[in-house]
Parts: structure tokens; C-alpha cells; sequence
């Protein structure tokens, strides 16, 4: 496997297209989308509204993240010495080899076999899971949909809702058959009631609390000044994971950070709104470095790059390092509500990841990535949802001309020669009116021999939509004719 | 005041009815409209697909088209956004969608026009998004006579078309476009109305495939229809 291919996991799937033609098919998976997007976008409109100066939340929460980004180094040195400075241990990832081999050697040193995991997109995204496996470790995720979406051997479609793609009749059968082969098993008379399936997972997850040595966490956000690291959840298990091992390892992207203790005003306003379209997620747990007798008593904190350092050193891009992991451009993205996060191949699905897995694993360097910043309608959704104002729309096509750039040269694609063409025609109006000419005789012959099911690369409009008849006057042969011009 | 039309070459091949009524509704209100002949494409295909150079090398000669005029007023959304945006030019600032010119500039709602029909208004992503043009295409129809306005069930989902994005995504489009036609055919119009004619080609192409009898029709055309 070559450094790329580790770097995000699951790129080397199909491209997107192809990949959203199997989503396409799937109608249960479409309803099931269709039903959650809508619930939580029409939620989330209320609660943000309730906020009159959320337009100057999202101003702050963005001109934060800029600072951050522009002092990025400053910043993490500062984190570095806080967290020493109050016990913990501090640990840099270059990428996700890296990464995962600072992960095991901790969770070796502890003898232990299996740990219990919480709130980590950064884990998933470097494999880390598949690395302990590896090593003989099992890794439970105690996340209730990362659960569904791990025993399911799946992967997750959202960002805050892994198994939103699934159904509770899909998860009452998941969990009966898997529960039992990696602990306490799901009682036989299980219903797909919420509360029968709750409590069947609490009772799963409450052993694996009990006796774990080690526990893994992500962060939402790490303070500079202070050195505390946060994560905010829904159900609680997380603060189980967070205070009842002896060892807890954080593995946190280093984009994470911010400036000071202070910044969390923002972002704790910003991020449940987004997210869950509450006005404050259930738990927010905070802890810096160690305290004796009280939680772990052991805090290692992994600062991760792979692919980070080379996002921000493009300054068009570097925005997409701003994200929060709110999840509200997906819910918002009518191309996301179509074909579900996995057809975007990355942990970071829809509009946002769209953006950032292509950059972390290098624009041009393979089919998939390229394909992702084409995913889009551009229709900006996107922005306007986003709590930290990410020019989603904007950066796509950033992206989509470092694509094009990246192929240039060698034997020019059908596209780029037709790209090329209609510069030629637009280059003088002379030359569009003899096109527009040409255009109206030929598309009029088209049309006269049944044209509407046209062959070749012109099939992928008429499989399912009629083709305007060119005019037979454009409307400047018109204007002129008309003695106007 | 000088207005200049900019007639996006789509319109101008495709759809000149468009062009005309622009023009119909601007002189009826009592204006001369010019058309610089120079103009050709603003490059927003280009800008959007990725072909940033080719999208530069046609900025000069929009700039050069359309110099000294106080207004420029385009009939597609998407043509208008993409100038006001991306053209870092002299005359990118004039530029106005069509409803904006007649709200903003001429300060007008009613323009005179009757069109005694079932119609409904579907706001493009770019009018709405881009160029902010909120409830006023909407106004505009509001005081058109006769006419029987009726509201689009999640008019403010995107309908698939996204420029080259039909063709790539093609099978991702039209699973936009189908919800957006079921939810066209919901509200029993006749008419389909938008402020941009691409948008309108890729829902019409899907109605007139399903034989839906829906007629699709630019903003400027029903503000033109008179008794």
C-alpha cells in the first residue's frame, strides 16, 4: 500500500460517479437519507434563529480559525509545553504510520488487549482501529451509531451520524448478530424499539468500561494557553471513556487547536447549534493533563499532521482546516442527501470533505481524489450553513482548476479539447455567430432524425432529458436583422 | 442612463425569446437598451469546470464589451454571479440579474404584464445564493395580472443541473432533477418559472421527457406577456 493510500483511509474505492451509482440504486438508503437530512436541516434553521448575533458568531468563530491557522506553529509549541507543563505527554505524527505506531507502543506498554474509543474521526482516518487489530488489540467503539457502524463491519456515511444510512430494523439485526462475538450478547426477545436498543448497547458497552485499561479519544478542540483538551457528545459514553481508564490517549489533528480557554465561548455556541440543533450538546467533558486520584492517571496527547501542513501551506485551501466537524454543510447538500457519505470514499464525506480529502492526500494523485471537488452542483448550501463561514463553493473550484491543471500536458481528454474549442469560439463574436450558425443547422437536423436520444458523451444528458433545439435565429443574427445594432 | 444587455451566449443560442423579452419589458418601461456586439461568453463554464485559464483569457474581452455603461442587465443568475464575483474588472460591479435591475435600479414591481395562468417559481442557486436576490422575482411576478401563483414545495433545493456537473454526475442529477420535477407536478402549474435559463433547460428537458405538459419559462417572458 503506498503512503497515499494510508494517508485517508478507504481512497481507493471507486470515483465518485461510480460510486454514487450504486447509492442510487439502494431506495432504502435514499428514503432513509431523504428522511434524516430534512428532520435535522429543518431543526437546525430553528435553533440557530433563536441566536441574534449568530452572523457575529460565525465571524468570530471564522476569524479565529484564521488566526490559528496564520500562527499554526506558535500555537501548538505553546499547547506542547501546557499540557507537559500540567503531567501529560505529547507526541508528534507526521502521518498515519506514524500515528498508529505511537498508539500501539502505548497501549503495549500497558499490557493491555483491548481499549475503548470515543469521538474520533482523526483514528479513523489514519486506520488506527486496523492497526491494533494488527497488533492483537481490539478497539470497541463506544460512540452508540460508530458502534452499529463497527460490529456492521461498515463504514460510517456521516460525520455526526455514522448509521444514518441505517434503519432501526437494520440495527436490531446487527445487533443480534454480532453483539455476542465480542462481548455481552443482545437479548433474543430484542425489539427495534430505541429504548430496548439503548439499553441493549448500554449493557454491551458498560462491561467494556469497566474493565478497559486504556482508553482513545479524538478532541473537538485543545487551548493553547491552558492546555485542555474538550470533546463534546450526546449519550455520555464518551465521559466514561474519559474518566474511568488509567491511560487515555488523545489523538487530535493538529488544526484542532486553539488560541485560548477563552475561544471555547464561540465555538461551544457554534458547534452544537450546527450539529445536533441543540443549544448545548449533553456533555461537554475538559480536562488538562492529569489530576492525582481523579480520572487517568496517565495523558498522552498525539498531534497529528498527515497531509495538514501541506493543506495549509495553499492559501486558497487552507480553509477547509477550519472545520469543526459540525456536519451542517452535509445535511444541507442536496448531492450528499442523493448518494450518502461513503460514496464519497473518505472518513470525510460530503461538501467539506469534498474539499479536505483531496488536499490531504494531494490534488492528482489519483482518480478518486480528483473526481471528489467535481462532486458538487455548487449550488451554496454549503457556505451558507457552515458555522465557521468555509467558502465551500469557492474552494471546489480551486480545487477543480488544480485538477485540470495537474493533466495538462500529454494527450488532452475529451473535455479539455472541448474546453479548448470554446475558448476559440467565445475569442471573438465573429467566430460564436458562425458556431451559433452551425449549432442551429446541425441541431435542427439532429432534432428533425429524432436527435433527442443523442449517442456518445452527449447520452449522459438525453438518457433522461430532452435537448433544447437550437433557434433558428440566435438572438444577435436578431438585434442585427432588426436594425438595432 | 446607459443599460447594456448581456445576453450570455446560452440565451443567445438557445434561448433568444429570452433576449427579446428583457428587451420588451426594459423599452416598454420607457428605456434604450443596447447590445455590444463584442460580447461573448462571460467563462463562468469554464471558471466552474476547472479551466481557470481559459476562463482569464475571455474576463479582458467582457471588460472591453462592456465598458462605459452604467448598467449591464443579463438574464441568467448564474452568468451575472459568476461576473460579479469572479471578474475583477471595471465593469463587473454594473452588472445586474434582470429582477435586481428592475427592483433596485428601476424601482419598479409592476411592469405591466398579464399572464392568466397556474405558474410556479422555482429561485436558481446562483440568483438565490450568489447574488442575494431574495423575494424579488417573486414580487415582480406577484404583481403580474391574472396570473395564479402557487408555491414550489423545497423550492430552495437545488434542481441538479451545476453546469457540467449534468454530465459528469449525470445519474446524481437527474436524482435531484426527479425530486425536483415530482415536486413541480405537486403543485398542478402550468408554468415553471425561473431566473435562469440553464436551470429551466435541464428541468424542462426532464418535464418534456416524462411528457409532463409543464411548460418551463424565464422570469422575463411571463414580465413581458401583455394582453
Amino acid at each position: 500500500m503506498s503512503r497515499d493510500e494510508v494517508n485517508v483511509v478507504w481512497l481507493g474505492s471507486p470515483t465518485f460517479p461510480k460510486a454514487a451509482h450504486d447509492a442510487l440504486q439502494d431506495d432504502q438508503l435514499r428514503r432513509n437519507l431523504k428522511h434524516a437530512t430534512t428532520t435535522i436541516r429543518d431543526k437546525r434553521l430553528r435553533a440557530v434563529a433563536e441566536l441574534d448575533d449568530w452572523e457575529t458568531l460565525r465571524l468570530a468563530g471564522s476569524q479565529i480559525k484564521d488566526r490559528v491557522m496564520r500562527h499554526l506553529d506558535t500555537y501548538l509549541l505553546q499547547l506542547e509545553a501546557s499540557v507537559t507543563a500540567a503531567g501529560g505527554v505529547v507526541h508528534w505524527a507526521e502521518d498515519a504510520r506514524e500515528a498508529n505506531w505511537i498508539v500501539t507502543e502505548l497501549v503495549r506498554a500497558k499490557g493491555a488487549t483491548e481499549v475503548v474509543k470515543i469521538k474520533s474521526m482523526a483514528t479513523q482516518e489514519i486506520g488506527l482501529n486496523e492497526a491494533l487489530a494488527d497488533a492483537g488489540i481490539e478497539a470497541t467503539e463506544t460512540d452508540l451509531a460508530e458502534l452499529i457502524v463497527q460490529l456492521n463491519h461498515d463504514r460510517p456515511s456521516h460525520i455526526l451520524v455514522p448509521a444514518i444510512h441505517r434503519n432501526r430494523t437494520e440495527i436490531r439485526d446487527i445487533f443480534l448478530r454480532e453483539m455476542g462475538k465480542h462481548g455481552v450478547p443482545a437479548p433474543d426477545d430484542l425489539t427495534d424499539e430505541p429504548r430496548a436498543l439503548a439499553e441493549a448497547a448500554r449493557v454491551h458497552l458498560r462491561e467494556k468500561f469497566l474493565r478497559a485499561k486504556v482508553a482513545i479519544s479524538g478532541a473537538n478542540f485543545a487551548c493553547a494557553d491552558t492546555g485542555t483538551v474538550g470533546v463534546v457528545e450526546s449519550e455520555g459514553n464518551g465521559r466514561m471513556c474519559l474518566t474511568l481508564p488509567e491511560t487515555l490517549i488523545t489523538v487530535m489533528g493538529i488544526e484542532k487547536v486553539l488560541p485560548s480557554f477563552a475561544d471555547l465561548e464561540v465555538f461551544l455556541q457554534l458547534l452544537p447549534r450546527s450539529s445536533t440543533a441543540e443549544r448545548m450538546n449533553p456533555y461537554t467533558s475538559l480536562w488538562t493533563g492529569v489530576t492525582p486520584g481523579d480520572g487517568p492517571q496517565e495523558f498522552h496527547l498525539i498531534l497529528l499532521d498527515n497531509g495538514r501542513t501541506k493543506t495549509l501551506a495553499d492559501t486558497a485551501g487552507r480553509s477547509a482546516l477550519h472545520c469543526i466537524r459540525c456536519s451542517a454543510c452535509l445535511n444541507v447538500c442536496p448531492v450528499y442527501e442523493r448518494t450518502g457519505g461513503r460514496s464519497y470514499g473518505s472518513v470525510y464525506p460530503g461538501p467539506i470533505g469534498a474539499v479536505l480529502t483531496p488536499q490531504l492526500v494531494g490534488v492528482g494523485t489519483s482518480d478518486h481524489a480528483d473526481s471528489l471537488p467535481f462532486a458538487s452542483t455548487l449550488c451554496g448550501a454549503c457556505y451558507d450553513a457552515c458555522p465557521v463561514r468555509i467558502d465551500i463553493p469557492e474552494m471546489l473550484v480551486h480545487l477543480r482548476a488544480k485538477v485540470v491543471d495537474a493533466h495538462r500536458g500529454g494527450v488532452p481528454k475529451p473535455e479539455a479539447l472541448a474546453m479548448k474549442g470554446a475558448k476559440v469560439v467565445f475569442g471573438s463574436p465573429r467566430r460564436l455567430a458562425v458556431a451559433e450558425r452551425l449549432g442551429a443547422i446541425g441541431g435542427r437536423i439532429a432534432g428533425i432524425g429524432g436527435g433527442r436520444w443523442l449517442p456518445g458523451p452527449a447520452k449522459k444528458w438525453t438518457g433522461a432529458r430532452d435537448v433544447p433545439v437550437p433557434a433558428r435565429e440566435s438572438f444577435r443574427t436578431w438585434w442585427r436583422k432588426a436594425g438595432r445594432g | 442612463m446607459r443599460i447594456a444587455l448581456f445576453i450570455a451566449c446560452y440565451n443567445d443560442a438557445l434561448f433568444p425569446d429570452t433576449g427579446k423579452a428583457v428587451t420588451a419589458v426594459l423599452e416598454r418601461l420607457g428605456h434604450t437598451v443596447e447590445f455590444p456586439m463584442a460580447q461573448t461568453c462571460c467563462g463562468q463554464m469554464h471558471y466552474n469546470t476547472g479551466y481557470r485559464r481559459e476562463a482569464d483569457s475571455l474576463v479582458g474581452a467582457f471588460n472591453d464589451a462592456f465598458r462605459g455603461y452604467d448598467a449591464i442587465v443579463t438574464p441568467s443568475g448564474s452568468c451575472g454571479g459568476h461576473v460579479r464575483h469572479h471578474h475583477k474588472t471595471e465593469t463587473a460591479p454594473n452588472v445586474y440579474e434582470f429582477s435586481e435591475f428592475l427592483v433596485d435600479v428601476l424601482g419598479v414591481t409592476d411592469v405591466g404584464a398579464y399572464y392568466p395562468h397556474r405558474v410556479t417559481y422555482h429561485p436558481t442557486c446562483h440568483s438565490l445564493r450568489m447574488l442575494r436576490v431574495g423575494d424579488k422575482p417573486l414580487r415582480l411576478l406577484r404583481a403580474v395580472e391574472g396570473i395564479e401563483l402557487v408555491e414550489l414545495p423545497e423550492a430552495e433545493s437545488c434542481c441538479g443541473f451545476g453546469g457540467t456537473f449534468a454530465m459528469k454526475n449525470s445519474e446524481t442529477s437527474v436524482a435531484m432533477l426527479q425530486d425536483k420535477m415530482g415536486n413541480v407536478r405537486k403543485t398542478g402549474a402550468q408554468t415553471l418559472c425561473a431566473s435562469d435559463n440553464s436551470c429551466l433547460m435541464h428541468i424542462g428537458g426532464g418535464l418534456g421527457r416524462i411528457k409532463s405538459g409543464v411548460r418551463t419559462l424565464h422570469l422575463a417572458e411571463i414580465l413581458a406577456a401583455t394582453r
